[in-house]
């Protein structure tokens, strides 16, 4: 059998997108890192030990758990005392903001696919592949579109994380009970009512739990994208792997645990698998809320005296 | 008022297809299954009036849920087509379509289809949400809502809160705040406890004849077909089998599956004496001649006579002692020589309560419609026929 060149053919593919619509990838390169940096700056400006405080209030908040927060606000100090601080953030910034793009991505794509079986259909062989392409093919081309960095990380992060989204969108959305949503439809809603008030609030837990696992893909992606030159805790663990420095690297990888233990916790509590579930579908169903309608609502009727 | 024309319908087909295998002809239900799809109703027609409390029933599977949802079109017909005060369902535009579901037709489900995040005021108030109407309007008018159904206080709760009886008077309630005309119910009180059951009907009851809405009840319970059904339409196989009053279904089964189906229920509450009555054998007036009664009496052997007034009420009744002294002292007439010894009873009386009286008198039962006048007689043995059996020629179809 001769041989098939897809390699070859995957690789012009490429380079015609390179040489083509690079310009595209320059400016997406170039927003990608204004939004980490702006994240990074806003994460680095309080005191380390102010930020510990919010890390740990959030923990209180969410989770109720008061060995959670103690677990929190001890394992942050010891990252300080590791002097990994900084790294830290700038892994969280990358976290942050990949995870922003898959959800944003990720979710409509989701309730698309919820509502037609054909994009279903279409969809899932795609996230497939996604998922199931090994991480380091990502990282090849993305450098080859963004160079060495932060950015190919990011991007590489996003498309590993953003198939949970879809599908535990997807699933939320199909698991809401047949009957509400066609009492819903039973009462002539407007168009997007029924997605927006009824649907979504209640596919809510199943969509938060997508959240908590995009998340924390994106977490262990980071530390992958460390070997392009991801800055962060990615950084250090492949320094200390590439010169057999075994206390750097587990350093380094202590605070990437540390990292996902809290934002494990913290999501997943979002998503009310413990008891709030109403509070914060509540929580959501007021950010879906229309505006402009919900505030003149709350002004009373006057009738010309 | 509603009419359903041929309604049809084909699930898991392309529309196309399944109007392809309808067309066969000959067993159309055997088409669509080799095609690859389900005739969940075929070709069903009826309709319901204004203010009317229209029953279907059936066993599970049966249509009765697609055939309603076909209504308000939250199922498509694959063929046929619903009338709603001469308006084609089918042709309405989305926003038409969105009006008749918002102000015309309310629902109700079988599992209350609350929505969990929503309090129940809110879950009440969601029709007029839907319609934008203000926040403040609408919660006020959902708390009116709640108070007709009996949950006036309780708006602030959140449906998992409740039980199951009152999750569904919040269903009620949610289906009434925005006034409609009908009210659709699909097994609105079957996943309920016998007791409740009870109170909830007797609650629909009421409600309808105080509002006179129009009402389409599904249930696949005989007993509370009959208990508030004017008419009831019996489905299988997404087929009518029949459609008639409580009282006809009863006494006259079209086929062995109604039979079978009104074999357990409490016959003596909805035989009325309309169904159990028959004619006459003699009647009389009250300005005919003594003698020729009697020899109309001796003809036909029976031991009384109802005789009417010219406006066709009853006066009472002779027996052959009566009208024999009336001959001997010679009258002309019966105007002084009926009896009362008789027992009259208004013809939708439920044979429960009147197969006691049956046999106490000379004369048997007599029964008298709305305007008093004489409709028919139930002898005791008419009774016994009616609490025992359903006609002899159904069984042998079964
Ligand atoms: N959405 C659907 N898709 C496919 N088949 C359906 C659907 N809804 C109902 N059916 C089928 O149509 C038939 C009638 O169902 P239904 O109207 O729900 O009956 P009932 O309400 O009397 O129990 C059943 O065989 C059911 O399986
Ligand atoms: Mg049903």
């Amino acid at each position: 059998m001769p041989r098939i060149p897809v390699g070859t053919a995957i690789e012009s593919a490429l380079q015609w997108l390179v040489d083509h619509v690079g310009g595209f990838f320059d400016a997406l390169s170039a927003v990608l890192l204004f939004a980490v940096n702006a994240v990074y700056t806003a994460l680095a400006t309080p005191m380390p030990f102010v930020l510990i405080a919010v890390f740990g209030l959030l923990a209180a908040v969410t989770v109720r758990s008061i060995s959670l927060t103690v677990f929190t606000v001890l394992a942050f100090l010891l990252v300080v005392g590791m002097q990994l601080w900084t790294q830290t953030l700038e892994t969280l910034a990358v976290v942050i903001i990949a995870a922003v793009i898959s959800i944003t991505i990720g979710v409509p794509i989701g309730i698309l696919a919820a509502n037609s079986p054909r994009v279903s259909v279409c969809v899932r062989p795609v996230l497939d592949f996604m998922q199931t392409l090994p991480v380091f093919v990502y990282l090849v081309p993305a450098v080859f579109f963004f160079g060495i960095g932060v950015v190919p990380g990011i991007v590489a992060t996003t498309v590993f994380a953003i198939p949970p989204a879809v599908r535990l969108t997807e699933l939320g959305i199909r698991q809401v009970d047949a009957e509400i949503v066609e009492a819903a439809r039973a009462f002539g809603p407007r168009p997007g009512q029924v997605l927006r008030e009824v649907q979504l609030p209640l596919a809510l837990p199943s969509i938060m739990t997508g959240v908590n696992q995009v998340i924390m893909l994106a977490l262990s992606m980071v530390v992958v994208a460390g070997l392009v030159g991801a800055a962060g805790l990615g950084g250090v663990v492949v320094n200390g792997v590439t010169q057999f420095n075994i206390g750097v690297a587990f350093e380094g990888g202590i605070a990437v645990v540390i990292l996902a233990i809290f934002l494990d916790r913290v999501t997943s509590a979002l998503g009310g698998s413990r008891g709030s579930g109403r509070r914060a579908r509540a929580a959501l169903d007021m950010l879906l809320r229309r505006r402009p309608r919900e505030e003149t609502d709350q002004v009373p009727v006057r009738t010309a005296a | 008022m509603i009419e359903a024309r041929h309604l049809t319908k084909v699930f898991d087909l392309p529309p196309a297809r399944a109007r392809r295998a309808l067309d066969t002809g000959t067993d159309r239900g055997r088409a669509v299954r080799e095609a690859g799809g389900v005739l969940a109703v075929d070709d069903v027609s009826f309709s319901v009036q204004q203010g009317e409390l229209f029953v279907v029933m059936g066993l599970s599977g049966s249509g009765k849920s697609t055939v309603i949802r076909m209504i308000n079109r939250l199922v498509a017909p694959t063929a046929g087509n619903v009338v709603y005060d001469g308006t084609d369902v089918g042709g309405m535009t989305r926003q038409q379509l969105r009006e008749l579901r918002n102000k015309r037709v309310g629902m109700v489900f079988q599992h209350f289809a609350l929505f969990p995040h929503r309090t129940v005021r809110e879950n009440a108030a969601y029709g007029l949400k839907a319609r934008g109407m203000p926040r403040r309007e609408r919660l006020q008018r959902a708390d009116r809502a709640l108070e007709q159904v009996g949950l006036g206080q309780r708006g602030d709760a959140y449906p998992d809160e409740f039980s199951g009886g009152m999750k569904q008077r919040v269903g009620l309630a949610r289906a009434l705040t925005t006034d409609p005309d009908v009210l659709i119910m699909d097994e609105p009180f079957s996943a309920l406890d016998p007791l409740t059951r009870r109170s909830m009907q007797e609650q629909l009851l009421e409600l309808q004849r105080d509002f006179r809405k129009t009402i389409i009840f599904v249930t696949h319970d005989l007993n509370e077909a009959m208990r508030i059904g004017d008419r009831i339409m019996v489905m299988r196989d997404g087929r009518i089998v029949q459609l008639g009053t409580g009282p006809e279904i009863i006494s006259r089964p079209a086929d062995g599956y109604v039979h079978d189906f009104v074999s357990d229920v409490d016959r003596t509450r909805v035989l009325t004496a309309s169904t159990v009555m028959q004619p006459p054998w003699v009647t009389a007036t009250l300005d005919e001649d003594p003698a020729s009664v009697l020899a109309r009496m001796e003809e036909s052997r029976g031991r009384g006579v109802y005789v009417t007034d010219p406006g066709g009420e009853i006066a009472g009744v002779v027996t052959p002692a009566l009208l024999s002294e009336a001959i001997a002292e010679h009258r002309a007439d019966l105007g002084d020589c009926v009896g009362d010894d008789y027992t009259a009873v208004p013809d939708d009386t439920p044979l429960v309560e009147f197969c006691h009286l049956a046999g106490g008198h000379t004369v048997p039962l007599a029964v008298v419609d709305r305007n008093k006048h004489l409709v028919g007689v139930v002898p005791r043995a008419r009774v016994l026929d009616a609490i025992a059996s359903a006609p002899k020629d159904v069984n042998e179809h079964a």
